[in-house]
């Protein structure tokens, strides 16, 4: 079929691209797996966030671009409350933040506009996004403020003996990892488990199955746009404690929008493989294929993984109109 | 009484599909340009021309532009601040390099650079729709953003990447002081809002459209969406582009990096969200809004002699312009366009309620 | 109704045929192996329980749908893969079951957008309007307004479609299909959800249009009634296949027909 011979020439273009560093020689291993390293933390990240889009895209159908002010909103409400009570408590109660904003969200502008085409929706997360951002800015102020998980930063040296130099890792970036990789776990385990969590696949196959079998589809939001909104808590805290909690942070989650596209849209194990691909990709373009580009065309400096996770992207919407998990649907008429 | 329709027979299709077909609203648009352009230039002052009515202007352009792709051809687009931008870096790279050229050969120049650009990003638009586009042209809004932010030609060399423009020159008319700006201004957006009307009439209005409302049965039609989507990116990308060009040489003079980032592609949506989607008229409200409240809330709060610091005044404004946004998209998807025609509909029925 | 199968009309040869299509939608096999043809000037009805085909046998007609096996030939011409658009430049038109009507332009609107395939005029024409942009406009303007006067709704030329009622709809969906001038007609249930009074008017106006303008007409109907008076030759479609093909009065007695139909209601 057409669909399996383009996405393996995607696989084999990526792969190419992978391992293109290390067979031209243009780097040494030890380096290479650092760069591969850091990338892969990246994408974890955004795998996390592209998580929330894809939790809510599935039960809501919203393309909910407010993903990045929820991130934002959480991590400033976490760090601001963390500076006058202990971290857990802060968490915990910015985790009842979110719950209180998913119902707003669901009572003043799901259910208003229940049935209107996507792009609709879409527009209305943008006004979300600007009213989010400026409201959480206004009670939390518009400073960098920072996150202390109490991780030291320094990095450390691993496996000497195997590379020359050897590897530098943080020690914070492994906890985000884990951290991460322990929420995705317990998402899972809530989706395949939990009596709601069934509920929630339901509606996401089938809007009137689930509401032939006396689902409430509005507390069903509520519930999505919570679990989306934590998500968006830990990306927030973990990009919080890394780079301090400023409103770039609410730009990073827009790097989440290719991984969607690449993982396709109601595709959870997609949103996870995209994040990674575009980390990595990310990460090798800006070290390996940066310098070459900025010789060959005389630029003030790279800064190309501004742009590639949307090229990329764009790249596989031309062969992949679906993504790598999404379905193939034709129009009735 | 004044504002009636009746008695007003058409006695051939060319009377009936005229843009205005009721005497009155002839009447009140020449009114309204006489007025602009013979009164105007002697009672507003040099304040109200800078900063308001040529930003107002030049957006107004643009969010015709945007309304062309997204209001006619249901074509979304976060990106179109980069197409303005596309515009504005042509037009300062056509006079920098070509200073013989007249700055309207510049301008038409760099918008048709700018549809080039536009159609390229548009191409996507024929596998993919909705909400895959939207990315798509996000990825145009970046990847241009670093375009001009790091390849040094775009900027001729200088050292901080930003420009800044010659005064404007037309057949020895220089455009320099306030008012001619305004004049200018006012002549090119009366003049393109007049082809944008135009061409929503016409035979690709209605292919746009019908791509917007049922795209399958367009195509049953005989409508082909390459060239109905093509057409729409081409000529709305080509709108913006002069847009951009005049953004920059008129209103801001000189510009850094990163003047025409999402920001403004997103602001320009806003712009037709709450002006109204699928109508020129629309634009030029939702350009006025945008170019309006800010100073409203910038003055408002000093009348009431209340003190805000401006951190304050563009939370409020973020505030605002998100509850607006979600208000009009629920309670009149329309825009103010659809409000202004319900207030008219009510007039020529005044005094009877219905 | 009256005009009845064969009423004085001359039937000409094959228009257009379709060989051995089959199309699947996943697990779902909409179509097997469906063999036809249908003849210039007649009325040829399809036939069946909901789910039999119908609809996605119209849409391989016009190359909505692509169907994994079987040709179609249209004026000669065998084709593989229909491309839609191709398909109404040489001359074939649909209605929708469900209306696709453009639903935020006027009822001219619509209706002009079926002269588009004709209308030639370029882009800076157009800009200017004034001059050959504007007399082709007026020059369709005058043909859609023949089809407006035909199908009775001068009422309504400049009201927003969305705001019409049902029955109405359907019109102006036939209306859009007419300007087209198509050769072959293709409707989907054009009287699907009428009152008896609107169903006696969309009769009149498919045999009008099939007498006046000699447009050969592909007619999905549920009504036997109808089907019965104004066909020629009706297919009847059960679970993708082809379980009967013939005049009403054949059709009437066949075996498998009324087997597949015991049972169920229209
Ligand atoms: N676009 C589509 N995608 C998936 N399945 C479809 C599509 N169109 C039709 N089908 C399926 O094909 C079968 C035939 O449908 P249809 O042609 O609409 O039947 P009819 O018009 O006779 O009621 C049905 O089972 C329907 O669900
Ligand atoms: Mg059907």
């Amino acid at each position: 079929m057409k669909r399996n011979r383009n996405l393996i020439i995607l696989c084999v273009g990526l792969l190419a691209g992978l391992i293109a560093p290390l067979a031209t020689g243009a780097s040494d291993p030890g380096f290479y797996i650092e760069v591969l390293l850091g990338g892969l933390m990246a994408g974890v990240l955004y795998s996390l966030v592209a998580l929330g889009f894809v939790l809510i895209f599935k039960a809501s159908g919203v393309f909910n671009f407010a993903q990045g002010a929820m991130v934002l909103f959480a991590a400033l409400s976490v760090a601001r409350m963390a500076e006058v009570m202990p971290l857990w408590l802060a968490t915990l109660l910015a985790v009842g933040i979110m719950v209180v904003f998913a119902f707003i969200v669901e009572r003043l502008v799901l259910r208003p506009l229940v049935n209107q085409d996507p792009v609709v929706l879409l527009m209305a997360t943008l006004g979300v996004t600007y009213f989010l951002n400026g409201f959480g800015q206004t009670v939390w102020g518009s400073d960098i403020y920072e996150i202390n998980l109490g991780i030291a930063k320094e990095p450390v040296m691993i496996l000497q003996s195997v590379f020359q130099g050897g590897i530098l890792i943080n020690k914070d970036d492994v906890a985000a990892a884990i951290a991460a990789v322990v929420l995705v776990a317990l998402l899972a385990l809530f989706f395949q488990k939990t009596k709601t969590g069934r509920a929630l696949r339901a509606v996401a196959d089938d809007h009137l199955a689930a509401q032939s079998i006396g689902i409430p589809l509005n507390r069903i939001w509520v519930i999505v746009w919570s679990v989306a909104g934590v998500v968006a808590l830990v990306a927030g805290v973990i990009w919080g404690a890394k780079l301090g909690v400023q409103f770039s942070v609410s730009q990073v989650a827009l790097k989440a929008l290719p991984v969607v596209i690449l993982g396709g849209f109601t595709s959870i194990p997609g949103a996870i493989l995209g994040g990674l691909i575009i980390g990595v990709g990310e990460k090798m373009a800006e070290v390996f294929l940066a310098p070459i580009a900025v010789k060959a065309f005389d630029l003030a400096g790279g800064g190309i993984e501004n742009w590639f996770a949307y090229v990329l992207a764009l790249l596989f919407l031309l062969v992949l109109p679906e993504g790598l998990f999404g379905e193939k649907h034709i129009d009735r008429v | 009484m004044l504002y009636r329709e009746n008695g007003q027979f058409k006695t051939t299709y060319r009377q009936d599909q005229q843009m205005l077909p009721i005497l009155q609203d002839r009447i009140f648009m020449a009114l309204l340009l006489l007025f602009v352009f013979g009164a105007g230039p002697f009672i507003f002052s040099d304040y109200l021309f800078l900063s308001i009515l040529i930003p107002f202007l030049i957006l107004a352009l643009a969010a015709i532009g945007l309304n062309l792709l997204v209001g006619y051809c249901g074509q979304i687009s976060l990106g179109h601040g980069a197409f303005m931008s596309v515009g504005a870096y042509a037009a300062y790279n056509l006079a920098l390099r070509m200073p013989q050229l007249n700055f309207l050969v510049v301008l038409i120049l760099a918008g048709l650079i700018a549809a080039l650009v536009g159609l390229l990003f548009g191409i996507p638009s024929l596998r993919i729709r909705g909400l895959y586009l939207a990315v798509a042209t996000l990825a145009a809004q970046f990847f241009m953003d670093w375009t001009f932010a790091r390849v040094k030609w775009f900027t001729n060399y200088a050292p901080s990447g930003s420009v800044s423009t010659a005064t404007i020159d037309i057949f020895g008319w220089t455009v320099d002081t306030p008012v001619r700006k305004y004049l200018f201004l006012l002549a090119v957006v009366t003049v393109f809002a007049l082809v944008a009307k135009n061409l929503v009439r016409g035979h690709m209005g209605r292919a746009w459209m019908a791509m917007r409302d049922m795209d399958v049965a367009a195509e049953v039609i005989g409508i082909r969406p390459v060239y109905a989507k093509l057409t729409a990116f081409g000529v709305s990308s080509f709108y913006v582009g002069v847009a951009g060009a005049l953004w920059g040489f008129v209103y801001l003079g000189s510009w850094e990096p990163l003047a025409f980032d999402i920001n403004l592609s997103l602001n320009l949506l806003f712009m037709i969200i709450i002006g109204g989607m699928g109508s020129i008229l629309g634009s030029f409200f939702g350009a006025f809004f945008i170019v309006a409240l800010p100073i409203l809330l910038n003055q408002a709060p000093e009348w009431l002699g209340i003190h805000m610091s401006t951190a304050m005044v563009s939370n409020l404004e973020a505030m605002i312009f998100g509850s607006l946004i979600i208000f009009f998209l629920i309670v009149e998807p329309q825009g103010l366009a659809r409000l202004w025609a319900i207030g008219k509909e009510k007039l020529r029925l005044w005094p009877f309620p219905h | 109704m009256g005009a009845g199968a064969n009423g004085g009309k001359s039937i000409g040869g094959v228009v257009l045929g379709l060989e051995g299509i089959s199309l699947a939608f996943g697990g779902v096999r909409a179509l097997q192996n469906v063999s036809f043809d249908v003849r210039e000037h007649e009325i040829r009805a399809i036939i069946g329980p909901n789910g039999a085909g119908k609809s996605s046998m119209l849409n391989v007609i016009n190359g909505v749908y692509h169907p994994q096996e079987g040709t179609v030939t249209f004026n000669g011409v065998k084709r593989r893969d229909v491309n839609t658009h191709e398909a109404a430049a040489q001359g074939i038109a649909r209605t929708f079951q469900n209306i696709a009507l453009f639903k935020g332009m006027s009822v001219l609107d619509n209706i002009m957008t079926g002269r588009n395939l004709r209308m030639k005029s370029g882009l800076l024409a157009q800009a200017i309007r004034i001059g050959p942009a504007e007399r082709e406009e007026l020059q369709h303007r005058e043909a859609v307004e023949q089809i407006i006067d035909f199908l009775e709704i001068q009422a309504y030329r400049r009201t927003p479609v969305g705001r019409l009622p049902y029955g109405l709809q359907k019109r102006v969906d036939l209306a859009r299909a007419l300007a087209m001038e198509p050769k072959l007609l293709l409707l989907d249930e054009p009287m699907a959800g009428m009152n008896v009074e609107e169903k006696q008017d969309m009769c009149r106006f498919i045999l009008d249009v099939n007498d006046q303008f000699g447009t050969t007409i592909v007619l999905i109907e549920h009504d036997m009634g109808v089907v019965m008076d104004i066909s020629d030759r009706v297919i009847v479609l059960d679970y993708g296949k082809k379980i009967g093909d013939g005049t009403p009065d054949e059709v009437r007695g066949n075996q498998a027909v009324i087997d597949a139909y015991l049972g169920v209601s229209h």
